[in-house]
């Protein structure tokens, strides 16, 4: 009686699997077709499902729109920016969570975590005003900076996860092997780290790519995209909403699929 | 050449002292084996060789030079990991090649060499696989060729058998013996199982508590240990002791021994033991058994009795002590029979009861000289 009660499990779970993906799915299919669809198709109602109405007419009313153009092109700065310097600060400063038991080591962790206890609506005025004084409002890197702030801390912490979970001995044996404390990081730990650092790649280009408040808090001329579509929002048609939230979803999925493999080891299982 | 040479080295790890002042020198193409309990400081020991612990006191040389201070990539050494520590990112090739590619070699050296080494751990037909595709014991052998394939002076082990199971560990342990006979490297192994010390190393130093307590040939070591610890460590079953006082019986050199059990003629010189409290050191297999009382035996109660194939091993009785005695595989004295043992006076090795220290009274003989000369 075992077999029926295992298929039954498995058909649970094939639904539940399925639920979820359509859940998911859904909404980003709708945004999808709607974004490349004619004008009317955006406002037909009952709603064709079906892509029947392919064409580029909302999405080069978008474009052609004030300034989108222009904030798509500082968002992907930001996100470029950010990524580097997440990235280059937080994977050494994670390296050596891992690595090296130093006095405040815990403390510093606690530091890490404590950070994302005070949101940012508590510091905005703060913020502005300092931006403003020390006059870096109103460009990318001003706001760049805001990200890199806001994402370092989580960062460092999953980066040194993954450092912990690469065994030492790996680069002590590539140690003796010749490389000195620095090449041994770099030939083995790092490729090996690899799949974790992308995941947090991944997590500090998404929320680089869709944060609005502080970008519309902190620009007001040189505004990212987000920040730019929160301020037509109003005052827009819905092509133009559709068509800016597509752009708003589909990097964050073009990226996370170039990046798939290294999020699952495929190190020796050889997904080829 | 490549001898190697600890002077007064001392390793912390906050107040433990891990090695606590070890003085040793080995020989050029020596192979020395580290053996000893764990947290006995070993592998502590051979890591300040490798370079990846800085030493807090003395001095550390490979070759003429002082490598104290040297990163473990200048030290011209290579190392074989407890957990073989096998690239995963890299195919076995590549693991076996890394060394040499630091050394920058030639890409065919580099090749030639890596398919040499390969072929000496038959692992010729692995070499296009990744890390997670190997056994335990393929691992291992990767591990080897990769330490090998680089030809350094100076090859460390670190427990390289432990992770296998008993019978590869066998089979290994042969393959890797003869293996480093044809290498010209000095070799440091380090092992807490003291079957793979007697019957691999050329010497082995006995550590326990950050100290060298023994340093001696296998046999050396194993008939004539220094103390109660090299005594109880090593052989299987451990050493033998029995609390012990010797009398002189009143005729020129001779003396009786006497144990809780019973007591026994001396012979030969026991002036040195004068003044100690003792204890009757014996191996297992140096009590000879009997079954009828005479002149010279101590009698005891066989306990347990467990057939081991090869020999047949006794647990015995004797007064408030309780030994280990080993008799020939067709002898099956049954529990809770008297039996009477003789202990070979020349094989006893006493010890002091307060210090551990054996005492040597000159009259011990090595039970291999004369094995030696019978085969």
């Amino acid at each position: 009686m075992a077999l029926p009660r295992l298929r039954v499990g498995r058909l649970l779970a094939y639904v539940a699997a399925i639920a979820i993906a359509v859940f998911i799915i859904a909404p980003i299919y709708l945004i999808t077709i709607s974004a490349f669809s004619t004008f009317d198709a955006v406002y037909e109602y009952p709603k064709n499902l079906l892509p029947s109405h392919l064409s580029m007419e909302s999405m080069n009313i978008f474009l052609d729109s004030d300034g989108v153009k222009d904030s798509l092109w500082r968002s992907v700065w930001v996100a470029v920016l950010t990524i580097v310097a997440c990235l280059g600060i937080g994977t050494p400063a994670g390296y050596a969570l891992a690595r090296f038991t130093f006095k405040g080591a815990n403390p510093f962790q606690l530091a890490l975590v404590s950070t994302r206890a005070f949101p940012l609506i508590i510091i905005a005025i703060p913020l502005a005003v300092t931006y403003l004084q020390v006059g870096i409002d109103d460009t990318i890197y001003g706001v760049a900076l805001a990200h890199v702030a806001f994402t370092l801390p989580l960062t460092v912490l999953v980066t040194a996860s993954v450092f912990a979970g690469i065994s030492y001995e790996l680069e002590e044996a590539a140690m003796t092997l010749g490389c000195s404390r620095f090449s041994a990081f770099s030939r083995v730990a790092l490729p090996l780290a690899l799949p974790g650092v992308a995941a947090a790649a991944i997590f500090v280009f998404v929320t680089t790519w869709n944060e609005v408040f502080a970008a519309a808090l902190l620009t007001f001329t040189n505004r990212t995209l987000p920040a730019q579509m929160l301020a037509a929002l109003d005052t827009s048609p819905l092509p133009y909403r559709l068509a800016g939230g597509f752009f708003l979803l589909a990097p964050a999925l073009v990226v996370i699929f170039f990046i798939r493999k290294y999020l699952v080891s495929t190190w020796g299982r050889v997904a080829r | 050449m490549a001898e190697i040479r600890f002077e007064g080295v001392r390793k912390n790890f906050g107040k433990f002292a891990a090695v606590d002042g070890v003085d040793l020198e080995v020989r050029d193409r020596e192979f020395v084996v580290l053996l000893g309990p764990s947290g006995c400081g070993k592998t502590t020991l051979l890591r300040c060789l490798a370079g990846l612990e800085r030493v807090d006191e003395g001095r550390v040389f490979i070759g003429d030079r002082d490598a104290t201070d040297l990163p473990p990539r200048r030290r011209r050494i290579a190392m074989v990991f407890q957990s073989y520590a096998v690239f995963p990112h890299m195919k076995v090739y590549d693991n076996i090649a890394f060394g040499l590619r630091m050394q920058k070699e030639k890409k065919a050296a580099i090749d030639e060499r890596v398919r040499s080494s390969a072929s000496l751990l038959h692992i010729e037909e692995l070499l296009d696989r990744y890390s997670s595709q190997l056994s335990g014991g393929q691992r291992q052998r990767v591990a080897v060729a990769r330490a090998m394939a680089t030809k350094a002076e100076v090859l460390l082990m670190d427990e390289p058998l432990s992770n296998l199971d008993a019978l590869l560990r066998l089979e290994m342990r042969a393959e890797l013996k003869t293996l480093l006979q044809t290498l010209d490297a000095t070799t440091i192994y380090v092992t807490h199982d003291q079957i793979e010390a007697l019957s691999m190393g050329d010497r082995i130093a006995v550590m326990n508590k950050g100290r060298i307590v023994q340093l001696g040939n296998p046999l050396e070591v194993y008939d004539n240990p220094a103390d109660t610890f090299v005594g109880g460590f090593i052989g299987n079953p451990p050493m033998n002791f029995l609390e012990a006082e010797v009398e002189g019986n009143g005729s020129g050199t001779g003396a009786v021994a006497k144990l809780s059990g019973g007591s026994f003629e001396l012979e030969g010189e026991t002036a040195a033991l004068a003044g100690h409290d003792l204890l009757l050191g014996i191996r297992a297999e140096a009590i000879g058994v009997e079954t009828s009382p005479a002149d010279g035996l101590v009698q005891g109660k066989v306990i347990v009795l467990e057939p081991l194939g090869s020999h047949n091993l006794l647990t015995v009785r004797c007064g408030e002590d309780t030994l280990k005695v080993s008799v020939q595989p067709d002898r099956f004295p049954l529990p809770q029979s008297d039996v009477w043992l003789r202990l070979e006076p020349a094989r006893i090795r006493w010890m002091d009861r307060d210090t551990g220290r054996a005492i040597h009274t000159g009259s011990e003989e090595l039970a291999t000289e004369t094995a030696v000369v019978t085969t």
